[in-house]
């Protein structure tokens, strides 16, 4: 960008097509509704009134993870639920992102037993880890601005060969 | 250990009708993160055209082992547990642990600790109530109710936060008392709650109450005879919204709930609109609670002076060696139980949330249990669901509002 400058004022911007693609996926990057545990009623929260994710692109939260871009993981996940979110990864299309949200789900937090999967990245792959039992909103919003500047750093054929 | 189990027709055959085996009733699943089952509960639903025939809930989707991780902590260690079994009523399971951990080991509460607990735990009442509120709104498509009722639920985390450092998993309650007292700021943050809310319960009124389509979504759907809740064991809103006069805050008070003067809102239909108003009115009760709590709150130490039990305050370690003792023999290696059993239970905002512990002799529980209500609450949503259309489904679950930390555990 600076041809503009010697252009002026004809409303064009030069960039790249990478830039624009980038661009483009952060300022409505869809997260998957659904929530696991005590965090989730923290993204919830985060959702709401007061902290308003929706001024960076997800005032949408869609039920369906064919619609989704983001899976929050938002809770502990046990043994049981552990293929189910797997499955939900899986149907989400591509390119697809995860937080961890919490310590249950970045590291099983304080409930190493049985149970509970000591980190939701034995399932799935995991983009930015939130910490804090639960994090707050204002840190779930720092993760979600984490992603988007990987996201920003993405090249296009990295994603052809992935 | 990632691959999903396949679960073949003939495994889930004895749990549908004929009508379903022949084909002619449609199986239909419906979670384990469908957005309006309030977690992950997954429910196989037998449905006769849009008609609900039979629905059977699969549970276990959020088993954390919380029981048996608290087994093998000491008695003080094992509380932040607690936090996360309903975490919709964090500083109430504090209190329900730490009455059942002070009956067993006989430990005293003084008055000023027991106040600020009574309006800790009124508060929390009220959040998990606007949480409920919230998402029942949001699955009947009333979506600004959600964004009011979180407004408010903010003020009482920051007074929560206040208090502890912490907005949800606070563990404020101790054994013998509270973890500090409150700072001088709790009373204005309180007062300014209790001024605002009573004008915001109006609100939610006035949005919701008698408005057409949501009293079409919930008056009449899923009714629950007063028979039926006392089979089922249901406690909490939906048996009061039931006929049944039932609440352990008057039943069996603790915590000095006997000195304040409140009303419980017992009504009789037992839909889920005499649920929704039930819980409404709880509201304004809870203020009532809150308001006669914040103006006797009484002076004195909030933790009890027994040493064997408390650890000393932060200030004395420094002066006296007994106490620098007491410290560090509490926090290694916790203070021994007696060998015995013993259940107590408090009103949470779901219905009687009770602790059965017994002790070895040691320094942690042998066992304990907790009789959690969403439990017994979720047994009865067959019953309600029967012969409702899907969409009705949505409304009774928010209805009977359960939480999947509370009844997975
Ligand atoms: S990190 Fe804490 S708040 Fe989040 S799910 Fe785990 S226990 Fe609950």
């Amino acid at each position: 960008m600076g041809v503009e400058q010697k252009l002026g004022d004809m409303g064009i911007v030069t960039t790249t097509l990478e830039q624009v693609v980038n661009w483009s996926r952060t300022r409505a990057m869809w997260p998957m509704l659904f929530g696991l545990a005590c965090c989730a009623i923290e993204m919830m929260a985060a959702q709401a009134s007061n902290y308003d994710m929706s001024r960076f692109g997800m005032e949408l939260m869609r039920a369906s993870p064919r619609q989704s871009d983001l899976m929050i993981v938002a809770g502990r996940v046990s043994k049981k639920m552990g293929p189910v979110v797997r499955r939900l990864y899986d149907q989400m299309p591509e390119p697809q992102w995860a937080i961890a949200m919490g310590d249950c789900a970045s590291c099983g937090g304080v409930f190493n037993n049985y149970a509970i999967f000591q980190g939701v990245d034995e399932v799935i792959p995991v983009d930015v880890y939130v910490a804090g039992c639960p994090p707050r909103p204002e840190a779930l919003i720092h993760g979600v601005l984490t992603l988007y500047e990987k996201v920003g750093g993405e090249k296009l054929k990295d994603a052809v060969n992935r | 250990m990632t691959e999903l189990q396949e679960v073949s027709f003939d495994d889930i055959k004895h749990l549908v009708s004929e009508r379903a085996i022949s084909g002619e009733n449609m199986l239909l699943n419906m979670g384990p993160q469908h957005p309006s089952t309030h977690g992950v509960l997954r429910l196989l639903l037998e449905l006769d055209g849009e008609t609900v025939v039979n629905c059977i809930p699969d549970i276990g989707y959020l088993h954390t082992g919380i029981e048996k991780n608290m087994e093998a902590k000491t008695y003080q260690k094992a509380e932040v547990m607690s936090d996360r079994l309903d975490y919709m009523n964090t500083t109430g399971n504090n209190l329900a642990y730490v009455m059942a951990v002070e009956k067993l080991v006989d430990l005293d509460v003084p008055e000023r600790a027991q106040a600020i607990r009574v309006i800790i735990v009124e508060l929390q009442r009220i959040a998990s109530h606007l949480i409920f509120l919230a998402a029942t709104g949001l699955d009947l498509a009333a979506q600004s109710i959600f964004l009011y009722c979180f407004r408010e639920r903010e003020m009482i985390l920051d007074i929560l936060e206040l208090c502890s450092g912490q907005r949800m998993m606070t563990t404020y309650l101790r054994p013998g008392g509270l973890w500090r007292d409150v700072p001088p700021e709790f009373d204005g943050a309180v007062r300014d709650f209790l001024k605002i809310f009573p004008k915001r319960v109006d609100e939610y009124e006035a949005l919701l109450t008698k408005n057409p389509i949501f009293v079409d979504r919930m008056a009449g759907i899923g009714i629950l005879t007063r028979e039926d809740a006392l089979t089922y064991g249901v406690t909490g809103p939906i048996l009061r919204a039931s006929g049944v006069d039932w609440d352990l805050r008057k039943a069996r008070p603790y915590s000095g709930y006997e000195q304040y003067d409140f009303d419980v809102p017992v009504l009789t239909k037992g839909d889920s609109y005499a649920r929704y108003l039930v819980r409404i009115e709880e509201f304004r009760q809870s203020v009532r609670i809150i308001q006669q709590a914040m103006d006797k709150l009484p002076g004195g130490p909030v933790r009890s002076e027994n040493r064997k039990f408390v650890p000393p305050p932060r200030s004395e370690i420094g002066v006296s060696m007994e106490a620098l003792i007491h410290h560090f023999k509490l926090w290694t290696e916790g203070f021994p139980a007696p060998k015995a059993s013993i259940y107590s239970a408090v009103e949470s905002p779901r219905g009687e949330l009770g602790v059965f512990l017994e002790g070895d002799g040691g320094p942690k529980p042998y066992r304990i249990h907790w009789r959690t209500p969403s439990f017994e609450n979720l047994g009865v949503l067959p019953v309600l669901a029967k012969g409702h259309f899907v969409a009705d489904l949505v409304a009774i679950i928010g209805s009977i509002d359960i939480v999947l930390g509370d009844i997975d555990r």
